[in-house]
């Protein structure tokens, strides 16, 4: 099912950014809650073996989604989301950061600018999401920390990919 | 891993893209590079220097002179992180097709 589904990831290395598109197969309304309700939001944010678990969200403009990443052996990494913009079902912005258990953000931690876009595509919904970066060097360590923390590890050997190609 | 951080270091700073840019379409002498920039011939040298370090750019000898040409092979190292970053969300798109094939099951 999903191999018919539009997916869309293309980074501009010049203005630091990526854009990513996805087309999923159900109603705006529903799309929506899945981006922006916690609850939801736990069931498929982190890709595994890691979980998404929300310490507190509130879901309108200056507020915040609090929330860790937990890995297979229980390690947690902490991120801060704070919503700047947000227009009901048409769109998000939002401020993305690092931090700990207690909500601070750690500025030494990359730092990215979100802008998720949602609109119609005859039956399904098109999520539009870009990712800004401040410079190149932060979307380099965003994918780093992914490295660290086994997140893409996990989905796949890299040292067997490099070996391969 | 540390040569690879330093790659991405490397391509961070926006005069080495522009070199990297230009010996993408040609091999060019260090003099020729440094015509290209409003910066010193220094400055530009030593932006070389990196990229020749993380082996971005490669050199060349033809007879006095020095060429200085793309590596494509690290240049592919680049792209393939970037694959991976790809595959995160690949990963979890897929984990949202499921969540939303439940929420719709509810539905009926």
């Amino acid at each position: 099912m999903s191999m018919s589904l539009f997916f869309d990831f293309t980074v501009d290395k010049q203005n630091n950014t990526i854009h990513i598109k996805r087309e999923f197969a159900a109603d705006r309304s529903i799309v929506w809650d899945c981006y922006t309700k916690s609850e939801i939001l736990d069931q498929w944010w982190m890709p595994e073996p890691f979980k998404s678990k929300t310490k507190s969200m509130d879901f309108r403009e200056g507020g915040k989604w609090h929330y860790a990443a937990v890995g297979p052996n229980g390690e947690e990494h902490w991120a801060i989301t704070t919503y700047v913009k947000i227009e009901a079902q048409k769109m998000f912005l939002a401020d993305d950061a690092f931090g700990d258990a207690h909500g601070n953000i750690n500025p030494q931690l990359p730092q990215s600018k979100w802008t998720m876009n949602f609109s119609d595509m005859k039956k399904n919904t098109l999520v539009h999401g870009i990712m800004q970066f401040a410079d190149f060097a932060q979307l380099e360590q965003t994918i780093a920390m992914g490295f660290k923390e086994g997140l893409t590890m996990a989905m796949e050997n890299l040292d067997a990919i490099l070996v391969a190609r | 891993m540390e040569t690879r951080r330093d790659v991405f270091q490397a391509i961070a700073d926006p005069t080495r893209r522009a070199i990297l840019l230009l010996l993408a379409s040609q091999a060019m002498t260090p003099n020729a590079l440094a015509e290209e920039f409003n910066s010193s011939r220094q400055a530009v040298s030593k932006h070389i220097q990196i990229l020749t370090e993380c082996e971005l750019v490669k050199q060349e000898h033809k007879g006095r002179e020095i060429y200085y040409h793309i590596n494509t092979t690290q240049m592919k190292e680049i792209d393939k992180w970037l694959e991976q970053f790809r595959k995160i969300w690949e990963t979890r798109f897929n984990q949202l097709d499921k969540v939303l094939l439940t929420l719709k099951q509810k539905k009926k």
